[in-house]
């Protein structure tokens, strides 16, 4: 009885999340500050890691409070972004018409099948020869890495719809451009928002690595830099930087995906 | 609702033959199947699972073909092995799991038929679907979706949803399957009114057999695989009927004779699948 | 019953002939130079370069590298991975202490590591492994968590009534309930390993296909990129297929659907 009253005013698992996220700082620190140990020498600790991040004089020139962070932050998302939207309509559009028309489909599949394989970032060598700017290419191959999750996912919704669906709203009378819109597009989208978070997972490593190989300016190519003039804090916070744009995308699409969704936001909450 | 001044919907089923051939395997799942089903007659379909009932269903609704034989709708071929007339509004079909839209509100699923055919206007439509479901004691539910709904209450809707599109023929593929006592009681009544309202032909697929013989005017028992009829039952109980007469005399000497016709075939099906089996 | 695999379906057919039509738009486009296309190699001088790579020695011996590259990276990610996502659902003290720094961590591209990765691990072979084994674990540990909170409670139940003790739970409920998931995250890991290898073969590997196919490309030579490009996808799906095979393996309850 004591214990569920502490439940209540502690919340233990808060606690816990806190602490979880200390113990594993403080061990940071312990073995790059306190114990020093040998392969840990060039690795920053986490309070210098935090001190460069909100310094208003960052030894690399980039933290909370300079213009080159948010350049940096604008030139990563703007690509992701310019990626994802395209993968994203033309993944979707592409998907949902495979899955509608079997004779489409049985001309695409195969071609997906073959090309999906190739790892995104293998591409970069082709897309920097071929493709004018390096720009495109980095953005070329942040779209590829996203298009193809996006495809398979749309195309696994519309597969995953149940058959009396199609049957009773033949019955009720629809067209087949009727069934697409109020059957085959409503209907795979849960799959279509499971399939658009991984494709922004996907998305966001394919372009810190195009931006690391080929790009200028931009989140990846500044964690490489500083690698290079030995700003190892900096490498750092632009890791964590990438990691929190990279959450936030995602919940964006969980909110646009509630809101889309509305059936089963209210079947969660019944 | 307008009512119709002659009923239509006479469907004959004339040595209907169904032969699915999945890789090679040959499965005969209808031989010769002749019966008639007068126009504004319920009538009730029974017989072993995986008899072949709901494969009679899709043929009458047109999802699927038919091996040879003919099905007739109002003397008019609806089905042959050289024609099939696609689904259409003037044969409706409730489904066994139910197929409301999960993504539409009852209002946006009960008038997709109206709005999609262009017979309506999307308001016009959503007012008669209020006017529906009023009638029916479910005015506030309008808004909600499905899976927010009982499942007893999901199934009312479907009926509306096919009935708003005045068809010819209703088939239901065990509709009630799975609804407690209770709820199908209620689901007993409430077909008998929209049925009492308008009157059309039903094709009613079921395993259980009070709810055969207190809707229908005649039980159709089907033999085990393939499906052809075995006995069709007459049920001669006065219309509008209540729960009490399940209590008659009458009514229990017809439960025994469909038992009876319905057990032996169970024990066929029973037998045929240990013989698979083995 | 009878199963007659039809091989010559119509939709076979049209799979044939899709990639017939794609090879004769490839070197359409080549041949009437279309704007940016033009740069593409024939097919037929990949097919060229793909003989020639095919019969040299160290064409095989960069397919060896970064095999054993995927497969140590990706079995430490199972070993460390598998159990620690296991613990995570099977103790919800440890749950709450571990997941707000592992949810910290997670979202962080693999490749970004790099630098760390390069900084830390005294060769650069072992921190290609390292990259590799970030790329699979998180994904593994996620499917794990994810597989084992979707283990229904009555089957727990049902074994505790039984007479089952908590370690048998574990063993006999936990483990084999969560093999789905677990296989699950290694086919979408074993997706995410190729990319991040090829990435830190680029970046700074010695020798492997991304190596194999960047040094292509600082040569200029386009065919040998496609062909790298190819070669990297063939290996890929080699290994997914290897999961899945795991896989059946694992579950033979599954095969029976």
């Amino acid at each position: 009885m004591m214990n569920q009253l502490r439940t209540k005013i502690l919340s233990p698992q808060l606690f816990r999340a806190v602490a979880g996220v200390l113990i594993f700082l403080s061990f940071w620190y312990l073995l790059t500050e306190v114990l020093k140990l040998p392969r840990f020498k060039l690795i920053p600790d986490p309070v210098s890691v935090i001190k460069e991040w909100v310094s208003f004089d960052p030894m690399s020139g980039r933290s909370l409070f300079t213009k080159e962070y948010y350049i940096d932050i604008a030139y990563s998302v703007g690509r992701t972004m310019a990626a994802f939207t395209f993968a994203t309509v033309l993944g979707v559009t592409l998907g949902l018409l495979m899955g509608w028309n079997r004779i489409l489909y049985d001309f695409t599949f195969p071609l997906v099948e073959i090309l999906r394989p190739m790892p995104p970032l293998s591409w970069i060598p082709l897309a920097v020869l071929i493709l004018p700017g390096v720009e495109f290419a980095v953005v070329y191959v942040t779209f590829i890495a996203a298009f193809f999750a996006t495809v398979l996912n749309t195309l696994l919704g519309v597969f995953s719809i149940d058959r009396n669906y199609f049957l009773a709203a033949r019955c009720l009378g629809s067209k087949p451009k009727d069934i697409f819109f109020n059957v085959v597009v409503p209907g795979s989208l849960p799959f279509i928002f499971t399939g658009l978070q991984i494709s922004m997972g996907i998305a966001w490593m394919s372009l810190v690595a195009g931006e690391i190989i080929s790009g200028q300016r931009g989140l990846g190519y500044a964690i490489y830099e500083g690698y290079f003039l030995y700003q190892f804090p900096q490498v750092i916070s632009y890791m964590f930087t990438l990691g929190i744009l990279g959450y936030i995308s995602s919940a964006a699409i969980r909110a646009v995906g509630r809101r889309l969704m509305a059936w089963e936001a209210r079947r969660r909450g019944a | 609702m307008t009512t119709h001044d002659k009923i239509e919907g006479a469907i004959s089923i004339r040595k209907v033959t169904k032969i699915y051939d999945p890789e090679g395997a040959r499965v005969m799942a209808m031989k010769d199947c002749s019966f008639e089903m007068g126009a504004g007659e319920f009538t009730i379909i029974v017989g072993p699972s995986g008899c072949g009932k709901t494969t009679l269903l899709n043929a009458i609704a047109g999802f699927d073909t038919i091996t040879s034989g003919e099905i007739l709708l109002d003397g008019d071929t609806i089905s042959s092995s050289l024609k099939q007339i696609k689904p259409n509004v003037d044969r409706m079909v409730v489904f066994q799991n139910g197929a409301l839209f999960p993504w539409k509100t009852v209002i946006e699923n009960i008038t997709y038929g109206p709005v999609v055919q262009d017979r309506m206007k999307k308001s016009a439509a959503a007012e008669l679907a209020k006017g529906m479901l009023h009638q029916v004691g479910l005015g506030e539910i309008g808004d909600k979706y499905p899976e927010e709904l009982s499942s007893g209450v999901q199934r009312r809707v479907e009926i509306l949803r096919a009935l708003i599109n005045q068809p010819k023929v209703v088939m239901l593929d065990e509709p009630f399957r799975g609804l407690d006592a209770v709820a199908k009681t209620v689901m007993h009544e409430f077909l008998m009114e929209v049925f009492c309202a308008s009157p059309r032909t039903m094709f009613f697929i079921t395993h259980d057999l009070d709810e055969a013989i207190f809707l229908g005017h005649k039980v159709v028992i089907m033999t085990t695989r393939p499906a052809q009829v075995k006995k069709i039952v007459p049920v001669a109980l006065p219309w509008p009927r209540e729960h009490h007469i399940m209590n008659s005399r009458e009514y229990l000497e017809l439960k025994q004779e469909v038992l009876e016709a319905v057990h032996e075939e169970a024990k066929k099906a029973f037998e045929a699948g240990e013989r698979e089996l083995a | 019953m009878k199963k007659m695999k039809k091989i010559f379906t119509v939709s076979t057919l049209r799979g044939l002939l899709s990639i017939i039509l794609f090879v004769v738009l490839w070197q359409l486009v080549v041949f009437a130079k279309v704007p940016y296309l033009e740069n593409l190699p024939y097919p037929k001088d990949v097919a060229v370069h793909g003989v020639e790579a095919v019969q040299s020695k160290t064409y095989w011996l960069n397919w060896e590298i970064s095999l054993i590259r995927v497969f140590v990276g990706f079995i430490a990610a199972q070993v460390i991975g598998i159990p620690f996502g296991l613990a995570m659902g099977a103790s919800k003290v440890f749950r709450d202490f571990t997941f707000s720094a592992f949810e910290m961590l997670r979202p962080v591209p693999p490749i970004a590591w790099i630098p760390l990765a390069i900084l830390f691990w005294p060769t650069r072979e072992l921190s290609i492994y390292f990259l590799v084994f970030v790329g699979a674990f998180f994904i593994v540990v996620i499917n794990v968590l994810q597989g084992v909170s979707n283990i229904s409670v009555s089957l727990k139940w049902a074994a505790s009534s039984l007479g089952a003790r908590p370690k048998d739970v574990f063993w006999k409920i936990m483990v084999p309930g969560s093999l789905p998931s677990i296989i699950t995250g290694m086919t979408v890991g074993m997706g995410v390993t190729w990319n991040v290898l090829i990435a830190a073969e680029m970046i700074a590997g010695q020798g492997g296909l991304g190596r194999m196919t960047w040094e292509a490309y600082t040569n200029h030579n386009i065919p040998l990129i496609v062909v790298g490009m190819v070669s990297i996808g063939v290996a890929g799906y080699l290994c997914s297929m290897a999961i899945r095979w795991l896989g059946e393996q694992a579950m033979p309850w599954k095969k029976r659907f």
